[in-house]
């Protein structure tokens, strides 16, 4: 009985994580209907910036995140800039092609830069520091930091979106394109900003990913796919239900791990197509498309 | 009293699919099948293999471009189908002792099977988010294979000699053209890579220029009016999701029938089986017959020349194919065949005026 219950705490902190893998992605789909196919890579990305300022700067990683963060914000402004506004529009395929262009570039270079060797973020004795619950079953710091650090992000995204005047502009586009145009939005500078704070929410989870397990340049595309299963299973354009999502896969990975440990990422997919099925608009839905 | 001539039309409209380009086309398409038929005669094992290899990645960009080009279902889990088709190959013949030859079939049809239940799952979801429902449902099969023990699992399975040499007609042409057992199990990879390659080509083609292709056409350029015009937009997506797995399968059949080796992460790559062709297909210029076959050919040469740089050549491709997404969104052909109007399959349908020569009585084309 505390095997299920350890199974289930574990799932939600584990939760935490894919909800920070999910809130960037979300966010951008909800600005500008953009599916970001590189969204893993990016993740993976990030990671390895914060492992260069923290070994270069003989940071802790937990710092070294600081000096990531402005660097990534720009890097995503400029990619907006320079690249993927060129390709939103009506047809689906430009955006789709050129993020999984990039995904393939950004899995290469690193491939190149860093080779192939897995790498871990070292952060001393808070890696392995635990917090006894009681009845056997312990929550380690740093995945209830990751899932407190998820529901920060999701309250501020909340706070900027609907009470702040940048929020009421995403919200503009989001709703009706042209319209927020006629209004004097200046759309490619708002999707832009957009992408530069969806980057500052995937470094956090970049930083979070490499304190709980090691990561090498391949893994980008599984962290996308169980970001964007977050994203449907808690429904389209509610962040507290990405939220949701996050956890609904989290525990099904752990349950299904508990099971059989070869069982954890195939339940983690299953609990993702169960709920395509049964509730298509994922659980809490809000935006209809 | 009714208008006993009604306003006639001042001018008379005719459809015209094939010109006088693609019958050269048709002439120069025959004398191409014939020497490749031949082919073995005169070239080496590399050439052969390399042909091979040439020519699944056409096939499958093929049905890749029928899937995103035609019905706009940008698929990223096509390699579902690449993997099921082998892995069903190995199981058809190394568990139930089926020949090699009658299991490429019985692939395709089953991965057209399965294709069902996927579609139920993935249909609802739309757009690019169909393209990662899709990735999933592959990951699902690579998961599961994994977990399928008589297979070898997560290492994989070879392809026992026995099963390998047992296509029929090996000893024929070991003895016809006088080669080893290895070489003569390439030349038949080969014609059946070429048969399915052809067949591929047909089936598209045909497809295209019967009524569902037009409804397809209609479907590529504007979904909604499309719709208004009747056509049932579910029936014919499926249909073509459906047919384009079982294309899939085949081809995935006949890869690992020739790599005689199979790993749940080799045959589900999504990187092999899926990135690949879609470079394939919107370099060479997707929502074309012509397209996939340029590009085929460019990434056959571009993997010749330049796969030993590794990941400094997939960085290439990578760009290569968001800068021709960016500023030939058509693709090559499509700058090809726009500066000299040049079609090889004719498959779209173009409205022509027609002059009535009355002297004759012969309707011609102006």
């Amino acid at each position: 009985m505390t095997g299920w219950l350890d199974a289930l705490i574990q799932g939600v902190l584990l939760g935490g994580l894919y909800a920070l893998f999910a809130a960037g992605l979300s966010l951008i789909f909800g600005v500008m209907r953009l599916v970001n196919l590189a969204h893993g890579d990016l993740i993976v990305l990030a990671a390895f910036a914060i492992l260069l300022a923290a070994s270069k700067l003989g940071l802790d990683p937990f710092v070294a995140v600081l000096v990531a963060l402005p660097v990534m914000f720009v890097i995503g402004l400029a990619l907006q800039y320079v690249l993927l506004n060129r390709t939103l529009g009506r047809d689906l395929l430009p955006p789709l092609l050129v993020t999984f262009g990039l995904s393939i570039i950004i899995q290469n270079g690193l491939l190149q830069i860093f080779s192939a060797d897995s790498q871990r973020l070292r952060s001393g004795a808070i890696e392995t520091a635990s917090i006894a619950l009681g009845g056997g079953i312990a929550v380690g710091v740093v995945p209830l930091l990751t899932l407190l650090s998820a529901i920060a992000v999701i309250v501020f995204l909340n706070l900027l979106f609907y009470h702040t005047p940048l929020g009421r502009a995403f919200r503009a586009t989001s709703d009706d394109l042209e319209v927020a145009q006629l209004m004097g939005i200046d759309v490619s500078r708002i999707f832009a900003i957009a992408m530069g704070l969806a980057f500052i929410v995937i470094t956090i989870a970049a930083l979070y990913l490499g304190l709980r397990a090691n990561f090498d340049p391949t893994i980008g595309p599984a962290r996308l796919l169980y970001a964007f299963e977050a994203v449907i299973i808690g429904g389209l354009g509610s962040f507290w239900g990405t939220l949701a999502g996050g956890i609904v896969l989290g525990m099904a990975q752990t349950i299904g791990a508990r099971i059989d440990p070869e069982w954890q990422i195939l339940s983690g997919h299953l609990a993702f197509l169960t709920v395509l099925v049964l509730k298509p608009r994922g659980l809490f839905p809000r935006a209809l498309d | 009293m009714m208008d006993a001539d009604p306003a006639k039309p001042t001018q008379a409209f005719g459809i015209d699919t094939a010109g006088r380009a693609p019958r050269l086309a048709v002439a120069a398409a025959g004398v191409i099948l014939l020497v490749l038929v031949l082919l073995p005669a005169f070239a080496g094992r590399n050439l052969i293999q390399d042909m091979i290899f040439l020519f699944y990645m056409l096939a499958l960009a093929q049905c890749w471009n029928l899937l995103a080009g035609y019905a706009g279902l940008m698929s990223v889990g096509q390699q579902a189908f690449v993997g099921l088709g082998g892995y069903l190959l190995f199981a058809l013949t190394l568990l139930g002792g089926i020949n090699p030859l009658l299991a490429i079939p019985i692939a395709g049809l089953v991965s057209a099977l399965f294709a069902f239940p996927s579609a139920l799952i993935v249909f609802r979801l739309r757009g690019a988010y169909f393209a990662i429902g899709t990735w999933v449902v592959a990951e699902v099969y690579r998961l599961v294979f994994a977990q399928f023990k008589a297979l070898g699992g997560g290492t994989g399975a070879s392809l026992a000699p026995s099963v390998t040499s047992s296509v029929p007609g090996i000893e024929w042409v070991k003895t016809l053209f006088d080669v080893r057992t290895p070489a003569a199990r390439d030349i038949i990879s080969y014609w059946l890579a070429l048969a399915l390659i052809a067949g591929t080509l047909a089936f598209v083609y045909l497809v295209l220029r019967s009524r569902r292709g037009l409804a397809l056409g209609t479907l590529r350029d504007h979904e909604g009016a499309a719709a208004s015009l009747g056509v049932d937009i579910y029936r014919i997506k499926l249909a073509v999701y459906v047919a384009s797995a079982g294309m899939t399968g085949m081809v995935g059949a006949l890869i690992y029938l020739q790599k005689a080796r199979i790993s749940p992460d080799s045959a589900f790559s999504v990187l092999d089986w899926t990135a690949y062709v879609i470079f394939i297909t919107v370099i060479g210029g997707i929502g074309t017959m012509e397209g996939p076959v340029v590009g085929a050919i460019i990434f056959y040469l571009m993997q010749r020349y330049l796969a030993d740089f590794g990941a400094a050549y997939l960085i290439l491709l990578g760009t290569l194919g968001i800068l021709v997404m960016l500023f030939a969104p058509r693709g090559l052909w499509g700058l090809i065949s726009e500066r000299y109007d040049l079609t090889l399959f004719p498959t779209r349908r173009r409205l022509v005026i027609l002059t009535r020569d009355s002297d004759r009585g012969k309707v011609t084309a102006k």
